[in-house]
């Protein structure tokens, strides 16, 4: 039996039926994108600026749905009883994969919404550098978010605590997922080789954390004796 | 009753410190001459770069002993107390350094803020320091406590040559011309490096008296709660035995 | 000495907090310290 399939798998099936990844975040994610568009003011600065704040939104999205993967374990107790009888490195693969899925949605439905309202056109050549570059980014988005959404779970007053944290260790994610996205969105600025060298930062960084989360899940979700 | 954390190590170097500082300020402003380039501005670099300084020391430190804290988790908490003692010692350096940064940039070349490479990294090292205390003042289980911070530190090991790694790619993108940033550059010899290095060597100093004096803060906080139950549990017991013998 | 309300301001506020700090340390130091027997204290 894979342990890391099976709770992939209950995660999905517990979002399946609750819907709130479609019913809420989705919604919040988009309302982002209009928003900024709102804020800013300008068709010619929402293009130029169309890769970061796509990023930027789901970032923010991804505060929202690690909340709910962690909120789901706490509220019956399962994780304690998931980490009596498997490995905490695959319980944190599990859920990261879970994750990983529900940000690629979420990233998918973010850059059609660019492409609708803010005029982003992807010509063919660079379709395969987005995919490549959602596909990495949201890699990393995922096991971070699994990581400190551990790091958080059970603490009084975490929702304001997981962005804090989070968003400093994101810092290179959002440079990089955003100066990659721009080449796949055709900007003057980074020609597609610069993005590619981007989209090698993104890997590092989701091997990097991939690892660091396996190995930090052991102590964090420790009890004690 | 000893009511202090200090001993007569912690007032040597607290006197010392004292000195030491105050030799640097008075050179920094009566003694040492403004600068062939910056002017005047050079003698907010006397407190600027050790801040600096401190500030890595802090990460540094607060880093290894979380490396330490988790090694040895089922032992003892005095490490991790030393990381924490750190860790807020450090964000005070950070933000000092931010600020002394920034007052020094509007002097010399008229904005308080450069996106550089180094400044950046030190303000994003300055948010998860202060994430890290975020957690750490959350009540709970010391040992779980001891736990998460650890972890959360080991972390930002990882996260800060990656900031700086990025943004330093990052900004190579706007070819700006070299600017000079508050830490480079300024070429220093003579008198001025010396009060430069005594300032490090204070402000090294007054880290060191700090870290001391609040980690044994950090175990009088537990051993008064320790204390305290004791004397809630001997108070019942005295109870029982008041109650049973009439 | 030009610009010397920036330097100062930079030198107060160094000084100024760390001193700040100090002292909120020796004087929780102080309180804590009373309310635990000597014998706990480790660095004694």
């Amino acid at each position: 039996m894979n342990v890391i399939a099976v709770i992939a798998k209950k995660d999905l099936l517990i979002e399946w039926r609750t819907r709130t990844l479609m019913a809420r975040v989705v919604p919040f994610a988009l309302l982002v994108l209009v928003m900024f568009a709102v804020a800013l003011d300008s068709e010619p600065l929402l293009l130029r600026a169309a890769a970061g704040l796509v990023w930027l939104a789901l970032l923010f999205s991804t505060m929202l749905v690690v909340q709910r993967s962690f909120d789901v374990e706490t509220q019956d107790g399962v994780l304690d009883t998931l980490l009596a009888c498997a490995n905490p490195s695959r319980v944190f693969f599990g859920k990261a994969t879970a994750l990983f899925v529900q940000l690629f949605a979420l990233g998918v439905v973010l850059v059609v919404g660019a492409v609708v309202l803010y005029g982003v056109a992807i010509s063919g050549d660079r379709v395969v550098l987005l995919v490549t570059v959602v596909v990495s980014a949201t890699g990393g988005l995922a096991v971070v978010g699994t990581l400190y959404g551990a790091v958080v779970a059970n603490l009084i007053g975490r929702d304001s605590l997981l962005p804090l944290l989070v968003l400093p260790v994101l810092a290179p994610l959002l440079i990089a997922a955003s100066r990659s996205t721009e080449a796949a969105f055709g900007s003057n600025t980074i020609d597609v080789a610069n993005g590619w060298a981007w989209v090698g930062v993104l890997v590092v960084y989701a091997v990097v954390f991939g690892s660091a989360g396996a190995l930090a899940f052991a102590p964090l979700t420790e009890s004690d004796a | 009753m000893h009511d202090m954390t200090g001993t007569k190590t912690t007032r040597a170097i607290g006197i010392i410190a004292l000195l030491v500082t105050a030799w640097v300020v008075i050179s920094a402003f009566f003694i040492t001459p403004a600068d062939q380039v910056q002017g005047d501005s050079v003698r907010i670099m006397y407190a600027h770069v050790p801040t600096a300084w401190i500030a890595y020391l802090a990460f540094i430190t607060t880093a290894i002993a979380s490396g330490f804290s988790l090694a040895r988790r089922h032992r003892t908490l005095g490490f991790d107390r030393v990381a924490g003692a750190s860790a807020e010692v450090g964000v005070l350096f950070m933000a000092l350094t931010l600020i002394t940064g920034s007052l020094w940039g509007r002097l010399t070349w008229g904005t308080f803020w450069q996106w550089d490479p180094r400044l950046t990294t030190t303000l994003f090292l300055f948010v998860t320091y202060v994430g890290y205390l975020a957690v750490r003042r959350i009540d709970g289980d010391p040992r779980q406590r001891a736990r998460r911070s650890s972890v959360i530190a080991l972390l930002a090991v990882l996260e800060i040559p990656l900031v700086h790694f990025s943004v330093v790619l990052w900004r190579s993108l706007h070819q700006e011309a070299s600017v000079l940033n508050p830490d480079g550059d300024v070429r220093l010899d003579g008198l001025m490096l010396f009060t430069l290095f005594s300032g490090v060597a204070a402000f090294t100093l007054i880290f060191a008296w700090l870290v001391i004096h609040r980690q044994r803060l950090m175990a009088l906080a537990d051993l008064d709660r320790v204390v305290g139950l004791d004397a809630a549990i001997s108070a019942r017991r005295a109870e029982g035995i008041g109650s049973a013998a009439t | 000495m030009k610009d010397i309300g920036f330097i100062l301001l930079s030198w107060v506020i160094t000084v100024g907090s760390i001193a700040t700090l100090a002292a909120v340390t020796l004087r929780r130091a102080r309180e804590l310290s009373a309310r635990v027997p000597d014998d706990k204290k480790p660095w004694l």
